[in-house]
């Protein structure tokens, strides 16, 4: 790892004054950001550690509106009893994020803001058609992911919280990676107030999406003999070695057709 | 630099170090705590695992300054004196170690695995849980079975407790 200078933020309005420091990052749970500096994918001059913040923590459920503080971790999403009533498949994706170590320790607003193609958290937002809070503005989930590794997040913009409208039903299936445990297709399926969302994650080329396909026949029924027989195309997939387009294509049928299931069980 | 301050096993510990030292080398180089191991340098073999203010966390992942005001547990401190603790005592009865790398690293996962699940483990369980942490050994099995046996010497131990409260 290269050298860098630790700052403790001592609160948001804190973060984005030393967020001005030179090339500097925020920090927060830093399950994917040390890691990179350790390989110096990564070499921030400074780094802004939020994860210890009380105005980012927690899970509020008031009714049918759900916020999630930015500096959550994983294993505290997964555990939230009030959430596992209002959105058990939010609770239950993120106990599938990485290993017991990872969840502890990593964060939805570091994922979010990191939008890794083969992450979980931002399928789910985009099903759920999710807020994203920043220190700055309130942007909708459908705006905020913008591609391989890129958001709507400006120069020194922190996200502060996610809120969204639990839905009817909802569940998320991902098909691992069997070594790295990654997404190769997740899919995060939502009946809600504004109709049926699906998102999915680790296939598209760039990021996460939404899949008209899936989308327009769960509308017509939101049950998983709707999905029988569903074609998804290949374009705009990543091919790898993991994975080619088609194979990725017909993934997505079948774990939206198991999350479909779930949703209903 | 930072100042680093921090409850070890009981002790209370500081000392100053570059921003980028990670909490393992602070714990085995500056405090000679080599119980807990690095394996793979890259957070998925769990032999660097710590317990950090009660949490298991891979200390190979996480900065020295991070820590700093928490409270750690090792390897080291969670014997009582020359009595084991039962996650141990259940490792050595079931032989759950080969060449013993990733011992410290299951141990304090698996201590941390049992108190999240107070009513007890079954071995699906224990084998998702143990997803981050590798055995280069591949002795998986005696390890499962080591975990599951001080589970259930562990919630006996806490009902004893408990009858006595009462």
């Amino acid at each position: 790892m290269y050298s860098v200078n630790y700052h403790r933020a001592a609160s948001v309005a804190d973060a984005a004054k030393l967020l001005k420091n030179g090339d500097a990052k925020l920090l927060s749970g830093g399950m994917t950001l040390i890691p990179a500096m350790k390989t110096r994918l990564a070499a921030p001059s400074d780094l802004v550690d939020v994860s210890r913040l009380k105005e980012l923590q927690g899970v509020k459920v008031s009714g049918k509106t759900v916020t999630i503080g930015a500096a959550t971790t994983h294993y505290d999403v997964s555990a939230d009893e009030k959430l596992k009533k209002a959105c058990p498949a939010l609770a239950h994706m993120a106990s599938l994020i990485g290993d017991p170590a990872v969840r502890y320790k990593g964060t939805i607003g570091g994922s979010i803001a990191n939008n890794d193609p083969a992450a979980d958290y931002p399928a789910a937002l985009l099903a759920l058609g999710a807020t994203i809070i920043t220190n700055k503005r309130e942007i909708a989930a459908d705006k905020f992911f913008k591609g391989l590794f890129e958001t709507a997040l400006k120069e020194g913009e922190i996200v502060t919280a996610v809120s969204f409208t639990a839905p009817a039903k909802a569940a998320y299936e991902k098909f691992r990676n069997p070594a790295s445990r990654y997404a190769i297709v997740g899919v995060f399926v939502a009946k809600g107030k504004d109709g049926v969302r699906a998102a999915v994650t680790g296939a598209g080329e760039d990021g996460v999406f939404r899949s008209k396909e899936v989308e327009a026949a769960l509308a017509k029924s939101f049950d998983a003999s709707a999905l029988n027989g569903l074609k998804v195309p290949a374009k705009g997939l990543m091919s790898d070695i993991h994975a080619s387009a088609d194979y990725r294509a017909n993934l997505i049928a079948v774990m939206a057709k198991r999350a479909a299931a779930a949703a209903n069980a | 630099m930072s100042d680093v301050s921090l409850t070890v096993n009981g002790k209370r510990v500081s000392g100053s170090v570059e921003d980028r030292t990670l909490l393992v080398h602070f714990l085995r180089e500056h405090l000679g705590l080599t119980g807990t191991h690095v394996g793979c340098d890259t957070s998925q073999c769990g032999a660097c695992v710590v317990h950090v203010d009660g949490r298991a966390v891979k200390s190979c992942s996480m900065l020295a300054a991070q820590a700093s005001g928490s409270t750690i547990v090792t390897i080291e401190g969670l014997a009582n004196g020359a009595e084991l603790h039962p996650v141990q005592a259940a490792f050595k009865e079931h032989h759950g170690l080969q060449c013993g790398f990733c011992t410290p690293g299951m141990i304090m996962a698996a201590t941390d695995m049992i108190a999240r699940h107070p009513q007890g483990l079954d071995e699906a369980t224990v084998r998702a849980e143990l997803d981050g942490n590798i055995c280069r050994c591949t002795g998986y099995h005696n390890i499962v079975k080591a975990i599951l046996s001080a589970s259930q010497t562990m919630s006996k131990g806490a009902k004893g407790r408990a009858k006595q409260a009462a």
